[in-house]
């Protein structure tokens, strides 16, 4: 067994040049042909995700190099986005996409949380596809529905909401604007949250759904409520699959174009308040991309684009770090 | 008096005669690539239909905006572009073929739609000054004094005025912002005239949809839309003052009327916003075909100007069905004669 083991290994090397099946090393059981076929498949799969991953950075510096030229890092910081002088900066859309997608969580996660909790731990097992299924069926709407929803149905309601607040707290600096719009930041947020509350609620569910019975049954044995079991059982088991939920939520919302391009205001102005209307950066480049004129207009759309792969970059890692500081290291993130 | 109509029978004769002799191309391409705007695409898939049927040439259209049909031009992937502005002396540069010959096909129309709860439809008067002012938010109430006194025995509600525009890159803001540039020198120096540019304020919508739904929302809301969205959705909208004083409604007639003035230059580059015509609406502008002058492809080159020829003469009663103002008097006269420049390899293309 052993024997044959080298010759296929030895032949294959030859066949296959530098590549070498390290990992098989580790494992001697993992010796025949078709298991190597199989190692080398899923080693070129990966490969691809990070060469596709590099070749997407590549060809975002590379179209955005003349605008990155002109501007520099003062792109990240400039507050005029001017077609016409032919002056970008994407400060303004930066925190726009920011501030949308951070007060869409606050909505979304206790909201998804919750609901994940009540499907998995309190309604009865024949009962939750008729809770799930409408929500998992929210996740499969395409996002131009939800925005021309948005448009015309929530953000009436939202500017009611507004007017509202405005009448009764206007001193609060966040519910002041010039303006009641409707749309803005605050709708934006709602419609995000919307989008994002199904993945959230979904993979919440699987993940608590893994929460071993035996735990739960062992708190409520010692004399633990249910509330108690969830809280200090349930929830600290699986907070790592749960921060990783709210992440994927949370790329989702940064990443959405067509449902906050209808409800957002898309203005270029610093936002001072909920009610002002802004752009984000992934529906200003859908916006403007296909009436770009000249080639310093398109090199900044695509400087934007990078800035939001940076963004994303940024966000997981800081996610991963999460992850380690919860797992207190026993996950090797890095490896 | 018999002469003449005998003259006018055989003129009438002799110009049929060279548009149905026009009509189809005769050598031969049967399939044609075109694109550009989004604004010409309804009128544009009637006309590929119809001409289709007339002469068994299928037009692909792309409506993939302006700047894309610019792009696609230059880089010769298509066998015309479109575009709702006139292409930059840098795009010029940029075409691979050579020349290009803007050519008009139908002129489109630009409506001021308010909302002004207490004021009825069409009842609102503006000025060019001071609607560039309202845009430029140097006046933001309706109880402003220079509003009130355009609009004697309207009862204006002190009520903010929301100025809403377009947030995506589009031809109708180009016509817009071309208008008010023209009409005002502060908007000129201070915002200028572009696909998209750096508003003053407020709030920006999606498409023609976008804008008139905030429109419609806020109240005190003034938004600017193609005239087709205000038609066929019944929104209020705004008087204009035009160049000669008059205050025009936004209609296919007062639109068509601002192409037809005398002084159009030969090569139709030219905007025809604030129109001299005194039954003019004054923000208007064409949308035009993109053709190279001098072509290689001969049978391409015929199918793409029979298949111009046919748009500004016989399509053009397709307009007004689907809203588009149609090219009249001098602007189809020029038209015409820009194809008639187009060569293939050197020779006149239309004989």
């Amino acid at each position: 067994m052993n024997g044959d083991a080298e010759i296929t290994e030895r032949s294959l090397g030859k066949f296959l040049g530098a590549i070498s099946p390290r990992a098989v090393h580790h494992d001697t059981r993992v010796v025949n042909f078709g298991d190597r076929l199989f190692y080398l498949a899923t080693q070129c799969v990966a490969f691809s995700v990070i060469i596709i991953a590099l070749l997407l950075f590549g060809e975002l510096v590379r179209g955005s190099w003349e605008s990155i030229q002109q501007f520099g890092l003062k792109f990240l910081v400039g507050t005029t986005w001017d077609p016409v002088a032919r002056v970008f900066g994407t400060l303004p859309t930066i925190i726009g996409t920011l501030v949308k997608a951070a007060i869409a969580l606050l909505f979304a996660v206790p909201i998804s949380i919750g609901s994940a909790m009540f499907i998995t731990f309190y309604v009865p097992k024949w009962f939750r596809p008729i809770i799930s299924y409408p929500i998992e069926l929210l996740a499969g709407i395409p996002s131009i529905v939800f925005g021309l929803w948005g448009l015309f149905v929530m953000v009436p309601i939202i500017r009611t909401v507004q007017i509202w607040l405005k009448a009764n707290f206007g001193w609060f600096p966040l519910f002041d604007g010039p303006a009641v719009y409707g749309v803005g930041v605050l709708s934006g947020s709602v419609m995000l949250a919307i989008m994002i509350i199904p993945i959230i609620t979904a993979i919440s569910r699987d993940i608590l759904l893994t929460v071993p019975r035996s735990q739960i049954e062992g708190m409520l044995a010692l004399g633990g409520t249910k509330w108690e079991a969830i809280w200090k059982v349930a929830l600290p088991y699986s907070r790592i699959g749960l921060v990783g939920a709210v992440v994927l939520g949370l790329g989702r919302a940064i990443g959405e174009t067509m449902a906050v391009t209808m409800v957002g205001g898309n203005s270029f102005d610093l936002i001072h308040s909920l009610f002002d209307p802004v752009h984000s950066m992934a529906s200003q480049i859908a916006s403007e991309f296909t009436e770009a004129t000249y080639s310093l207009y398109v090199s900044s759309l695509i400087y934007v684009g990078l800035v939001l792969f940076g963004i994303t970059v940024v966000i997981s890692l800081c996610a991963q770090l999460l992850i380690w500081r919860l797992s207190k290291g026993k996950v090797a993130v890095f490896e | 008096m018999k002469v003449s109509s005998i003259f006018a029978a055989a003129g009438t004769l002799l110009i049929s005669a060279t548009m149905a002799f026009a009509q189809c191309p005769p050598k031969g391409a049967k399939e044609l690539t075109g694109a550009g705007g989004t604004f010409i695409y309804p009128l544009m898939s009637k006309w590929s239909q119809e001409y289709e049927k007339a002469c068994g040439v299928k037009v692909n259209y792309q409506s993939i905006g302006s700047g894309g049909g610019i792009a696609q031009l230059q880089k010769m992937t298509v066998d015309f572009g479109e575009s709702d502005a006139i292409m930059t002396e840098q795009q010029k540069k940029e075409a691979q073929g050579g020349p290009i010959i803007h050519v008009p096909l139908v002129a489109g129309a630009v409506a001021i739609a308010v909302n002004l709860p207490g004021v009825k439809e069409g009842e609102l008067k503006l000025t060019p000054d001071v609607l560039a002012d309202i845009y430029l938010k140097k006046i933001k109430n309706w109880d402003d004094p220079r509003i009130k006194k355009l609009n004697p025995g309207v009862k204006l509600p002190n009520q903010d005025i929301a100025v809403v525009h377009r947030s995506d890159g589009s031809g109708t803001t180009f016509i817009f912002t071309n208008y008010l540039s023209k009409v005002s020198s502060e908007w000129k120096d201070k915002v200028g005239s572009a696909t998209s540019v750096n508003w003053p304020g407020d709030v920006g919508g999606k498409g023609n949809e976008g804008v008139a739904n905030s429109v419609k929302q806020i109240p005190g809301g003034i938004g600017y839309v193609e005239l087709a969205y205000v038609m066929q959705n019944k929104m209020p909208y705004a008087l204009l003052r035009n160049k000669s004083g008059k205050y025009m409604k936004p209609t296919l007639e007062s639109a068509a009327a601002a192409a037809d003035v005398a002084n159009l230059p030969d090569n139709m580059e030219v905007m025809i916003t604030d129109s001299a015509n005194p039954n003019a609406y004054p923000i208007v502008g064409f949308t035009w075909l993109l053709v190279y002058a001098n072509q290689k492809n001969e049978a391409k080159a015929d199918a793409t100007v029979n298949f111009a020829w046919w748009m500004i003469h016989n399509g053009q009663k397709y307009a007004a069905s689907l809203d588009y103002a149609e090219l009249k008097g001098a602007a189809v006269k020029k038209a015409a004669a820009l194809l008639k420049q187009i060569k293939a390899n050197d020779a006149i293309v239309l004989k």
